[in-house]
């Protein structure tokens, strides 16, 4: 497509101008608000006399002597310890990343290579566990996890983060897989390789691609899931999301809000950097689904 | 490909989603025909000087020791299916029979536990899912006509809004809309009421959740269309221009149509995301308004006293079998496809 092919008018380019500032407000604002936000004490950015205050920082230069505080971050990584679930959210997500992406890549591949009617039932099983809401099979889990003693344990959360992110990894290899030409493994095959051969060290050579992309999915839904973490792990091995819905839980105290703004910041901040130098790729991954298939 | 050879490459995934997928859900189809049990209550006499009282206490040891032997619970059969906090089946019937209209009726069935978060579920899944399609086809357009030095951070804040964990996401637009945070000040500014707040009435609270759920949504959509728009044949729409088509005509005759099957892919995924909308809620602190099916099964599992495993189950139960209502007609279409290749 030319770009000759979307010229416009003067008037609908300055609306498609003006539409994509309003768009861009809308999707950047919030969190643009809420990082400035942080580094205020809480009676500015929820201030009782006008949002002025959380832009000027008043009240923060009165109780801090400056325009900026990191009382937030230290009541929050430190008073409140949370460290430890952003070191617990550390070893899930890595964990859950590796695993997905060893078991997706197997079975992604042959997905993709065999011809059998079993591999589009099994293809559409998938897209049937894809749709089971986690809470569902959350509600599943926690009386045999009791009944059995597994309950509250990281390398339980980590398992099912896997097997509940494996359709979509799955789905995701597979499409991926497909784009590679299987002149590639059968002369391999012809060549005397075993499949697994073929496989490892013909195809995998040439996947890095689609295998890094699929494992910033796996990443992101690690990362961001809230209805696993926050029901099979223990206290003390909590994760990230769960431990800031409960810091809301507890009394909204002068400063206590500030913390929960704190740690809402710095879970996010490493997502947006994450987005940064890998937005190709993240683009790459929702159309592969889409536009291929 | 050999049969063995599949089975071997598959089986690590297959194993995982047997035992964490399929197997929970029989176990959830299996604990919702049981339920905890009644604690067990003893008869005490206490004696005062003047007179002795008997009265019902509950017996800790015994509760405790039945709990251990039997944790599942005693059977049920169907009866949490039919209690008031899911279908509710005779006290539907009530209202409808004493109801004086059927307005009234209809309203007391939708102030039930079950109906309330079915309602809501359905009223997300159905208006955010086309609205933010409709955003995201509108953002595609607009973007795919900016210069392309611009495009690149265009496209890196428009995807913030869909990668943010939707916990985060929500309590984030919560601090906003505090009645001290800048939307909901402002607001209370612009109409004059300082009493105005988004949480307090249903209506304000359930557009509240819906423009998230688009704002949170419409990303997704917008970077399939955009990716979409890139494969629009170009001599079609130079052909269109020459026969004099209106830029609206162009996109009514040829962008759509093109797009049509991505729509499909994208309401797909978006409808399966959205009916199983839980963190929002949270987030947004709104149970006071509005309850989803999710959220139903979170706080029968989240209890702080006891956990009340066969209500969550039987919750559960209902919402596979929305899913699978949901999914039937595009596994039915897929199966068709995949017939004719």
């Amino acid at each position: 497509m030319t770009s000759a092919a979307y010229r416009r008018s003067f008037g609908l380019t300055m609306l498609t101008y003006g539409f994509v500032a309003f768009w861009l407000v809308l999707a950047a604002f919030p969190f643009l608000w809420t990082v400035w936000g942080s580094f205020k004490i809480e009676a500015d950015f929820f201030s009782r006399i006008s949002w002025w205050q959380a832009v000027l920082g008043v009240k923060t230069e009165m109780q801090t002597g400056g325009h900026f505080t990191g009382n937030g971050y230290y009541g929050a990584w430190i008073t409140r310890g949370f460290w430890k679930p952003v070191l617990n959210t550390a070893i899930i997500t890595f964990f859950v990343v590796i695993i997905s992406l060893t078991f997706g890549t197997l079975g992604g591949y042959a997905l993709a290579r065999s011809t059998n009617r079993y591999a589009f039932w099994f293809l559409m099983a998938a897209l049937a566990f894809r749709a089971m809401p986690p809470i569902t099979l959350v509600s599943g889990y926690l009386y045999p996890f009791f009944e059995l003693n597994i309950w509250g344990y990281m390398p339980t959360a980590i398992i099912v983060l896997v097997a509940i992110n494996q359709p979509f990894t799955l789905w995701m290899l597979h499409s991926f897989f497909l784009t590679i030409p299987r002149d590639l493994d059968e002369s391999a095959l012809v060549d005397g390789c075993t499949r697994f051969q073929a496989f490892r060290q013909v195809i995998m050579p040439v996947m890095w691609p689609g295998v890094v992309t699929t494992g910033l999915f796996s990443f992101l839904l690690a990362y961001n899931d809230f209805a696993v973490t926050a029901m099979v792990l223990n206290q003390n091995n909590q994760t990230m999301v769960p431990k800031i819905a409960s810091f809301l839980g507890t009394v909204q105290t002068e400063g206590d809000v500030m913390f929960a703004v704190a740690a809402v910041v710095s879970a996010t901040a490493p997502l947006f950097i994450l987005v940064m130098f890998f937005q190709r790729r993240i683009i790459a991954g929702l159309t592969a689904g889409a536009v291929k298939g | 490909m050999p049969h063995r050879t599949f089975l071997a490459f598959v089986l690590p995934s297959m194993v995982a989603m047997l035992l964490f997928i399929a197997l929970p859900v029989a176990s959830v189809l299996v604990q919702s025909f049981y339920v905890q049990h009644d604690k067990v209550l003893v008869e005490v006499e206490t004696c005062g000087p003047f007179d002795c009282t008997k009265e019902m206490r509950v017996d800790p040891d015994a509760t405790r020791q039945l709990r251990r032997e039997q944790p599942l619970g005693k059977f049920n059969g169907l009866g949490t299916y039919l209690d008031h906090n899911h279908l509710a089946g005779s006290e539907v019937g009530d209202m409808v029979r004493q109801a004086p209209d059927r307005t009234t009726a209809l309203n007391e069935v939708l102030s039930l536990p079950f109906y309330r978060a079915l309602t809501f579920t359905l009223a997300y899944t159905f208006i955010v899912t086309p609205l933010a399609m409709a955003l995201g086809f509108v953002i595609a357009l607009a973007v795919v006509g900016l210069p392309a030095g611009l495009k690149g951070a265009v496209i890196y804040f428009s995807l913030l809004p869909m990668i943010v964990t939707p916990l985060i996401g929500s309590l984030i637009f919560y601090w906003m809309i505090n009645s001290q945070g800048i939307i909901g000040a402002t607001l209370q500014a612009i109409f004059g009421d300082p009493t105005l707040s988004l949480k307090s009435s249903a209506l304000l609270t359930w557009i509240t959740l819906f423009i998230y759920g688009i704002w949170t949504n419409a990303p997704f959509s917008f970077v399939v269309f955009y990716a979409g728009l890139q494969t629009v044949p170009a001599d079609r729409i130079e052909s269109a221009m020459i026969d004099g088509a209106s830029a609206w005509e162009r996109v009514r005759y040829i962008t759509i149509p093109h797009l049509a099957p991505l729509a499909t892919f994208v309401a797909l995924v978006q409808l399966m995301d959205n009916f199983r909308v839980l963190e929002p809620i949270v987030g947004l602190n709104a149970q006071a308004n509005a309850t989803s099916l999710s959220f139903n099964i979170y706080t029968d599992l989240h209890g702080q006293v006891e956990q009340l495993f066969g209500s969550a189950a039987a919750t559960s139960m209902v919402t596979i079998l929305g899913i699978a209502l949901l999914l039937t007609p595009v596994l039915f279409k897929a199966w068709r496809e995949f017939k004719l290749k």
